[in-house]
């Protein structure tokens, strides 16, 4: 089995309308629910905004803190699901599902396998 | 003069190189070792052949060497503890010899390099390389990419493969058709680079071409039972047999209205037929069926005066009416042209947003021509020849445009359309619409 992450990048602008936010609730609940009757689900979670978002580098021996988020942009990670299956075809499959969720893009990252603690 | 036997392992080469790659990849899950192993394989053939004489199976032979060969060196690389060597022995002990329907490994490793997870510039590469056999020098050159571009194209494609964990397989029945069009699509992306290169003095190479119908032959020996999987090797075989009709002595484009059709080959325009009748006794018409039986008409006429240019413009109505898109519209407008005239299809072609094309300005300026309105052909030309990089392109555009009157320049005058109807593209190099 292998663990891939899914990512959600959200468009900071503009907040959906609190009915169609409660649609996406919805669907995202039910996507969850099917990834954990698969066996396929490790974890998950939504994010608050980018601009809660805080930075911290190194800077001559010390770690500098700026306001973030680190890669300014219009769209940003809002969550993300890890999940574990036996290829790329699964990963992508339910990547279809999330997106068609979340209604924006998904991003599809596999894990090193040696980096899993 | 080459020993005859190198000249087998070269042959050898040529016509099992995927398949033992796709057998070793299915045996050890990943493709360099797979790859390492093969080349392994043949440089032992080239030095054993010579002298020992051809095994009774060569292609077998190969196998069991490249896989004797990974073996003995996965078993030297994880004995130092190298984790990837050790991954490739243990699936390779754990491969079963053949589970459910029995496909063809190359059938895998083709839908493994056209995944969509890849690149499309990936994906070519992939194939020429992995089922072709063509090395990375042959395929930057065929591409005009320099080498190191190309070879880390590939590195990038297969570290994907192996890292993302792209399978190796066929795909389940439900996604096939999506899946299909993409290893489809790259055959004729090989094939329509190879027909027309996009740049450079050489109008056609001929390997790429003849690579994709190898690769066109093998997924219809593969894959019988789908009719765009034939209709691809009709289309691409149908316009293979005017290659040297194509070109005439000084290289320069001949047209299809133009061309002799004495230097067809015959035995091309015969299969390709052949195979558009099977498809249309299946009855189940897709986009490369469609453009193979257009082909077809073309190949049934004894001279361009013949041509079925009503039976061509209902199979392209049909065309548009399964993948629409301005690249049909256009050359369906070149048959409009035919049955209406000039001026309906003029209207068609202005309406097109493809304006980066250049063959949509060749189109235009021949349609304008034969309208009598020779200046604003003369600017069409000149359109066309600034979005073509491919010489023998230009240098034909640029003598169409020297064959416009001087008179019809210069008064601008509306002449009666000449007696001879010619049509810039009934020929269009075919391209992905």
């Amino acid at each position: 089995m292998k663990q891939y992450l899914l990512s959600i990048y959200h468009p900071d602008q503009p907040v959906p309308d609190p009915e169609v936010m409660e649609k996406i609730q919805q669907d995202v609940t039910a996507v969850n629910e099917e990834l954990q009757a698969a066996g396929a689900w490790v974890f998950a979670g939504g994010l608050y905004p980018s601009t809660t978002a805080t930075v911290l580098r190194v800077r001559d021996g010390d770690v500098l803190v700026t306001d973030g988020p680190f890669i300014e942009g219009k769209e940003h990670v809002g969550g993300f699901w890890i999940i574990k299956v036996p290829d790329l075809d699964a990963a992508l499959e339910w990547g279809r599902k999330a997106t068609r969720a979340c209604t924006v893009p998904v991003e599809v990252r596999p894990f090193r396998e040696d980096s899993q603690a | 003069m080459p020993c005859p036997a190198l000249a087998d392992v070269e042959r050898v080469f040529r016509e099992e190189y995927g398949r033992a790659v796709a057998v070793l990849t299915r045996v050890f899950g990943d493709i360099d070792t797979a790859e390492d192993a093969v080349q392994d394989a043949f440089t032992e053939a080239a030095r054993r052949w010579p002298d020992g004489g051809l095994p009774p199976s060569p292609a077998g032979w190969i196998i069991t060497t490249a896989r004797n060969r990974a073996i003995d060196r996965l078993r030297r690389e994880s004995a130092r503890a190298d984790k990837h060597a050790e991954a490739a022995l243990i699936h390779a002990r754990d491969e079963p010899a053949e589970e459910g329907p029995v496909h063809d490994d190359r059938l895998r490793l083709m839908f493994t390099c056209c995944h969509p997870a890849l690149g499309t510039g990936a994906q070519v590469a992939l194939t020429l390389r992995l089922l072709g056999g063509l090395t990375t020098p042959e395929i930057a050159h065929a591409f005009l990419v320099p080498e190191p571009t190309m070879a880390q194209r590939l590195v990038r494609a297969k570290g994907k493969i192996r890292d993302a964990g792209i399978p190796y397989r066929v795909p389940a029945e439900a996604d096939l058709p999506g899946r299909l069009a993409a290893v489809l699509a790259v055959v004729y992306l090989i094939f329509n680079e190879g027909y027309t290169a996009s740049s450079g003095d050489q109008l056609a190479r001929a390997d790429l071409c003849a690579e994709a119908i190898r690769l066109g032959r093998l997924l219809a020996r593969l894959m019988p039972d789908e009719p765009e999987v034939i209709g691809l090797l009709a289309l691409m075989l149908l316009t293979e047999s005017r290659r040297t009709a194509r070109t005439g002595p000084d290289g320069a484009l001949v047209l299809l209205a133009d061309q002799d059709r004495r230097l067809w080959d015959r035995a091309l325009v015969a299969e390709g037929q052949d195979l558009v009748r099977r498809c249309l006794r299946r009855g189940q018409p897709g986009p490369y069926q469609i453009q193979a039986a257009i082909s077809a008409v073309h190949s049934d006429a004894p001279d361009a005066a013949a041509t079925g240019w009503r039976q061509v413009l209902a199979l392209y109505d049909q065309l548009m009416a399964v993948s629409p898109g301005p690249v049909v519209a256009l050359n369906r407008a070149v048959a409009v042209a035919e049955v209406d005239g000039p001026a309906a299809a003029l209207a068609i072609v202005a309406g097109l947003d493809l304006d980066s094309y250049y063959l949509l300005h060749a189109i235009r300026a021949d349609l304008l021509r034969r309208l009598g309105r020779e200046a604003e052909a003369a600017l069409a030309y000149q359109a066309a020849i600034d979005r073509t990089q491919n010489a023998a392109e230009r240098e034909f555009l640029a003598r169409s445009r020297a064959r416009l009157t001087p008179a019809g320049l210069r008064a601008r005058s509306a002449r009666p359309p000449g007696p001879r109807s010619r049509s810039p593209a009934g020929d269009p190099p075919p391209r992905p619409g």
